[in-house]
């Protein structure tokens, strides 16, 4: 659970092309045409930026075939939370997004999919009722079209500001997964940074193959909540994509460069023989 | 017991006018007509003593039902266990890793029919506590959680869940065995059990380590039990509009309508037990009569319905948490 800044989006929108930026992590300075061509991975130390879900949906979905659907869902404010719709409306301004999650339809490499993709500039990509029902739609439409399911998952956690509605839809994604899975359709979920809490105890932890990008932190509750609860140092890298995979929470870790591949490659072997088993 | 919640100040006070009454009246030797005289005063106190709690009780706060449901005499689930059930066979392990006690598990009788019992068991002294973690369940808790799920479903046994958990645990090795998996499974898994699953929080429904034993048909709330998402004192640190201050934990806990009745007009809960005055820990016997009572209930409603029709209307309730507009 956490309240993220938007300001630190990775690509601000109407950049002019040629500026340089700097590399948060190591500091070099690099050019932004080529940073966007490396897929905004730092080419000196290899540090993935945080990609909104737009970029992300735009480096994975073939050019031009995604259908986005449910675009203006929004939360009711359930509780009447102080300070919530002011947040809501706030964070719709500088995003562009009703809420943190965006999902669709597309082809990559010509292979129909559903698609979801969370966006951690929205509050922290944290899950209310409104990515609850989302998820549960495009879930729904998986199966209904028998095309593989694939989320990109980023998450705080669950909403605070929609209390026990947003606990309930951990329950709700995890009940949808179960759906899905009794329908034969495969659900593939891709970890970015960062992906936590609510989220990953949730449909993000139900994928039938789970893959994460280097470097994500991954992890039940973020090291900084528990090193301060518990009063005790974790060793570095403790909530990592690396760390998961090693402990078998995870099937594969790649770079944003091998990923797309990757889903290739996999959604191909998926998609073979897909006639007769229809026919069957 | 002898421990007091902040808010019944003037309670203490009147126990402890009650108590010297009665080390009066233990002298022997007194006078009758003293004897009479003592007996009268000290009625008269308990009268008030049940007339302050009355009062108090009318108007709790957000925070004094978070004391309440953390109170350290309230009724933990083998209590409510030993109280309801006509026995328990109690199961260890998670047949993956190991046992942890923070969960319990067991098959039961409850009025000549078997029930599976799962629960987050927490300690009451120092040494119990530390056993019981809490109350803060491991990865294999969670799993020892599923397979006598799965084993009730198996021998078509109904799931009787009691839940009470501040959180899951979270540290180093819960997240090396895959907590977030665990919690993620057992919500899968309960979404489409074949076999009723009735769930009494009972006293803290702490988030996801709640959950993960909280998909039902029939969620029940005991009347001073909490169900949140964070703890109070998190949100408050956490969010601007409580200054991120750990001290505004009550005024964070207004806003999160963490109540029972609060979720059962949010619609996360079916059924509210009222406890006994004062909270269930003042009269544990009467509470489990209550929760008994609420468990026979639904049960006996659950078992009439064919098990597709009852997947299917729990798998509806899930899928309706709606809370959205539609532009």
């Amino acid at each position: 659970m956490s309240e993220q800044s938007a300001s630190s989006s990775p690509l601000p929108n109407g950049v002019p092309a040629g500026l340089w930026t700097k590399c948060p992590k190591c500091g070099e300075m690099l050019y932004q045409r080529e940073l966007e061509e490396e897929l905004y991975v730092c080419r000196h130390c290899g540090q993935h930026r945080r990609l909104s879900a737009r970029e992300r949906i735009a480096i994975t979905a073939d050019s031009g075939s995604f259908q986005e659907h449910d675009r203006g869902l929004r939360s009711s404010d359930p509780l009447h939370f102080p300070g919530y719709r002011e947040k809501l409306s706030d964070y719709e301004g500088r995003s562009g997004l009703s809420d943190s999650m965006v999902w669709g339809e597309c082809t990559i490499d010509g292979i129909p999919v559903v698609l979801t993709a969370m966006d951690f500039n929205f509050m922290g990509g944290s899950m209310g009722a409104v990515l609850g029902e989302k998820f549960a739609r495009a879930a729904e439409r998986a199966s209904k079209q028998a095309a593989p399911l694939l989320a990109f998952v980023c998450s705080g956690g669950a909403r605070m500001q929609e209390g026990i509605v947003s606990l309930m839809q951990m329950a709700k994604t995890a009940a949808v997964v179960a759906r899905l899975a009794e329908t034969g359709t495969p659900f593939i979920t891709i970890a970015v940074d960062p992906l936590t809490a609510g989220v990953f105890a949730s449909f993000a932890s139900l994928g039938d193959v789970s893959i994460a990008e280097q470097g994500a932190l991954v992890g039940f509750a973020g090291p900084r909540v528990i090193e301060q609860a518990f009063k005790i140092k974790l060793p570095p890298g403790s909530h990592s994509a690396e760390f998961q995979y090693q402990h078998g929470m995870i099937d594969t870790v790649v770079t944003r460069r091998e990923l797309r591949p990757l889903l290739v490659r996999l959604l191909r072997i998926l998609s073979l023989d897909r006639e007769e088993r229809a026919d069957g | 017991m002898g421990r007091w919640l902040p808010f019944d100040r003037q309670l203490r006070e009147l126990e402890a006018d009650i108590q010297k009454l009665e080390r009066l009246l233990a002298v022997s030797g007194i006078s009758e007509e003293r004897r009479a005289r003592l007996k009268t005063q000290v009625e008269e106190l308990r009268r008030r003593q049940e007339q302050v709690t009355r009062e108090v009780f009318t108007m709790l706060t957000a925070w004094d039902n978070v004391l309440l449901a953390r109170h350290v005499d309230r009724p933990y689930a083998l209590d409510y266990v030993a109280a309801i059930f006509g026995d328990f066979i109690e199961l260890h392990g998670d047949r993956r890793f190991g046992d942890d006690p923070a969960m319990v598990a067991g098959l039961a009788s409850l009025d000549g029919q078997r029930v599976a019992v799962i629960g987050h068991q927490k300690g009451r002294d120092v040494k119990e506590r530390q056993f019981r973690n809490f109350g803060s369940a491991r990865p294999e808790g969670y799993r020892k959680a599923a397979r006598v799920m799965k084993l009730a479903e198996k021998l078509r046994m109904p799931v009787i869940s009691l839940v009470d958990t501040p959180a899951a645990e979270s540290r180093l090795e819960a997240e090396e065995r895959g907590i977030a998996n665990a919690i993620a499974e057992n919500m899968m898994l309960m979404s489409a059990l074949r076999t009723p699953i009735v769930v009494i929080i009972v006293g803290e429904g702490g988030s996801g380590g709640a959950i993960g034993i909280a998909v039902g048909d029939h969620v029940v709330m005991l009347e001073h039990a909490i169900y949140s998402v964070i703890p109070p004192e998190s949100c408050a640190v956490i969010l601007e509009a409580f200054g991120r201050d750990p001290s505004r934990g009550a005024e964070a806990a207004e806003a999160l309508r963490i109540s029972a009745k609060q979720t059962l007009a949010l619609g996360a809960v079916d059924e509210v037990i009222a406890e006994p005055l004062g909270g269930a820990h003042k009269d544990p016997a009467a509470a489990a009569a209550s929760v008994k009572d609420a468990i026979t209930r639904a049960l006996a409603r659950l078992r009439a319905l064919p098990v597709d029709e009852l997947v299917e209307t729990r798998y509806r309730r899930l899928r309706g948490f709606d809370h959205y507009v539609e532009a």
